[in-house]
């Protein structure tokens, strides 16, 4: 046995690994969230785009914390999750630019993008409504006997107030699911504050009231969300049945880039709540010296590279093709419906 | 040995958990109690950890259903009423229906909808509301109204890799009964020509089919003979079924227990309309249940919803156009 000052060392070390794995995730997250805002600014990406700015820290902790065969259910604000469970650059820039080659294929876009036989659920835009289909792929593995993986799912402070949110929290206690579910109470949804979405003490009431256990955790200190999901996602694993994490923050940008978000309270900007995650940790890690000023400097220069090549790639990739395009939404083809039943067709004209 | 409508969904079940490992059922009641109408009987002791019950949480149950599928699974969901699938209804026509579409991976749920009125329901168990699940795309919407089909295509709805609404019609439960099980069935997406008739086409499907053929016979006692198209499916609709029977008879009569506003009728009449109009000799028509709740008193009930008394009727005035 190594005496335990070597073991501490060991694991301040593993820890170490994990903080800047994380803050590198978050990074790349708010710089790729920055260049979906500018492409949208310039009119090169169809429909909205939501950003995950301010809950990086957050987001970030539920990815980092899951395994490969674990589950995540992200939503719109979880760019910096997303990527440190594992989902590419590239998937995120061809979802958003509509490539052809993306994993939606330009039949969904922007932050509905996922996928599902890897673990990644690609949100339906109802909200509340991805949880228990994360219930029911935990249920089905215990099913098949395949043990020791976790289901995450994300939900705002408004989605909160669902009904498809309390059937499924209430489902995975039933059930004893190892379902973690991060509650972000970001004090917005859309431009509704809190006090119009519930009337409890706080969010974490809501758990208690399933037999959930769960944790409180300032959602704008990346320390304490790592140590936090790390630990709910542990006893998850473990057999301990559903957890809950309630972080408080808020939300540092408009409910999409459409929204100037003016309704916003400037004392909430300026309370602890509205600390920007991504600068607290930067100068954390740089005042522990775990981080030197020329280290970030190139790790920026690496990750803007990384974006900046990824889109200047995806700009040259093709559109969907409407003429390639297979027009069934069901796999059993020889029951599809096709045209039947109406006359003509809806292409628009060839180019020559 | 007679088996009925009711115990062949029972028996279907029953086949597919024991031939197929990825099948169970999720509902609620349908474990040790069997399920509200029994649909699930003893399954849940013949097949221990693969009949549960679920909370009342109908769009939670969905939803879990689509995540097992997901993982490679073949859930039967047993809704206990159709009409509570309302509450299910972002799951079935949002998640469900979109998820292959969406991503390619596969989504092969069934979900069970005892459906339609029976005497003294009310207006929130009878509801008839394939239409609505027929609307979206990404659905198969099956309507059995025969005890052969109801084994038949519930086995094969399992097997599909698609979502299917499965209406089970609780009116046919008890009282319809066959002989034994078939052994060879129509696949789905086929229709059935139930009777055989030259001179009127009634397109159907589930009860009615059953109303229809009563119709028949007493038509064919005044000298008219009847043709009658049980739909089985009515998403996907077997267009070439109807078009071939209207080429043969010249009139058509469309018959559903739905309600009538954009329903599988109106559907009907429009394909015929577009793709076969030269072949009806008369303008088509319909008969649906009144544009009101259904009323649970059974003189109310009797005069909301098409019988044989009114299909006969209906028949009659398109005869002697
Ligand atoms: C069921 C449902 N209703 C309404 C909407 C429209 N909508 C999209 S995001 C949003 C606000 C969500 O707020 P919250 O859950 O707090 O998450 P946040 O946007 O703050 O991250 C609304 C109302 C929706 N997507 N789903």
């Amino acid at each position: 046995m190594s005496p335990p000052v070597l073991e501490a060392r060991a694991e301040n070390a593993a820890f170490r690994k994990t903080i800047l794995a994380a803050f590198r995730f978050m990074l790349l997250a708010r710089l790729l969230d920055d260049k979906f805002a500018a492409l949208y600014r310039a009119g090169k990406i169809h429909g909205g785009v939501f950003l995950g700015r301010g809950q990086e820290a957050l987001s970030v902790s539920i990815g980092i914390s899951l395994k490969k065969n674990d589950i995540f259910a992200p939503l719109i604000r979880d760019a910096a999750g997303r990527l440190a469970f594992g989902e590419t650059v590239l998937d995120a820039v061809r979802t958003h630019m509509g490539s052809a080659l993306g994993p939606m294929r330009g039949r969904d876009g922007n932050v509905h993008r996922g996928k599902p036989l890897e673990g990644s659920l690609p949100m339906i835009s109802h909200l509340g409504a991805m949880i228990s289909v994360v219930n029911g792929m935990l249920f089905a593995r215990r099913l098949q006997n395949r043990h020791g993986t976790v289901g995450a799912a994300s939900i705002g402070d408004g989605a909160t107030s669902t009904g498809a949110f309390h059937e499924a929290l209430n489902q995975a206690a039933v059930e004893k699911l190892p379902l973690v579910l991060v509650v972000a109470d970001n004090q917005y949804a859309y431009s509704t504050p809190t006090s119009k979405q519930f009337a409890c003490e706080s969010l974490a009431d809501r758990a208690i009231g399933y037999g959930v256990e769960v944790q409180n955790v300032d959602g704008t200190d990346l320390f304490a969300c790592l140590k936090t999901l790390g630990e709910a996602v542990l006893r998850a694993r473990h057999g301990g049945g559903p957890q809950m994490v309630v972080a408080r923050l808020l939300r540092l940008c408009g409910h999409g880039e459409h929204d100037t978000a003016d309704y916003v309270d400037p004392k909430l900007k300026n309370s602890p709540l509205g600390r920007d995650c991504l600068k607290a940790a930067e100068e954390t890690l740089l005042r522990r010296e775990w981080l030197d000023a020329s280290t970030l400097a190139s790790m920026r220069r690496e990750v803007v590279r990384e974006i900046d090549e990824t889109v200047a790639q995806v700009q040259r990739e093709p559109a969907p093709d409407p003429f390639a395009e297979n027009w069934t939404a069901i796999s059993c083809g020889h029951l599809a419906e096709g045209d039947e039943g109406n006359q003509g067709d809806n292409m628009p004209a060839r180019k020559s | 040995m007679t088996i009925t409508y009711l115990e062949a969904i029972r028996e279907a079940q029953a086949r597919v958990l024991r031939d197929d490992p990825r099948v169970f059922i999720y509902g609620q009641d349908v474990g040790r109690f069997g399920g509200a109408f029994k649909a699930t009987k003893t399954l849940a002791l013949e097949f221990p950890g693969r009949v549960l019950d679920a909370p009342i949480s109908e769009d939670a149950i969905v939803g879990l259903a689509v995540g097992a599928a997901i993982e490679g699974m073949r859930p039967i969901i047993e809704m206990q009423f159709a009409d509570f699938s309302t509450v299910a209804f972002n799951q079935i026509v949002n998640q469900a229906a979109t998820l292959f579409w969406r991503t390619n991976v596969p989504c092969p749920i069934t979900v069970r909808l005892p459906f339609g009125a029976t005497s003294g329901s009310g207006p929130f168990h009878s509801q008839c509301p394939e239409a609505v699940y027929a609307h979206f795309p990404g659905l198969i919407v099956l309507t059995p109204a025969t005890v052969e089909d109801a084994y038949s295509m519930l086995i094969e709805a399992v097997a599909l890799d698609d979502p299917v609404i499965f209406c089970e019609h609780k009116l046919l439960y008890y009282h319809l009964k066959a002989e034994k099980l078939p052994r060879e069935a129509i696949p789905i997406g086929k229709a059935r020509i139930a009777r055989e008739g030259r001179d009127l086409t009634v397109v159907t499907y589930g009860v009615m089919v059953h109303e229809a053929l009563e119709a028949a016979s007493e038509l064919s006692d005044e000298g008219w003979e009847t043709e009658i198209v049980d739909l089985r499916s009515v998403k996907p609709l077997d267009t070439d079924t109807v078009i071939a029977s209207v080429a043969r008879t010249g009139k058509l009569l469309c018959l559903g227990e739905a309600w009538p506003w954009g329903g599988v009728t109106a559907e009907i009449i429009a394909r015929v309309a577009a793709e076969g109009l030269d072949l009806l000799d008369v303008p088509p028509q319909r008969l649906n249940a009144r544009d009101t709740p259904v009323p649970y008193h059974p003189n109310l009930w009797a005069a909301h919803r098409p019988t044989a008394r009114s299909v006969a009727a209906a028949a009659r005035n398109l005869l002697r156009h």
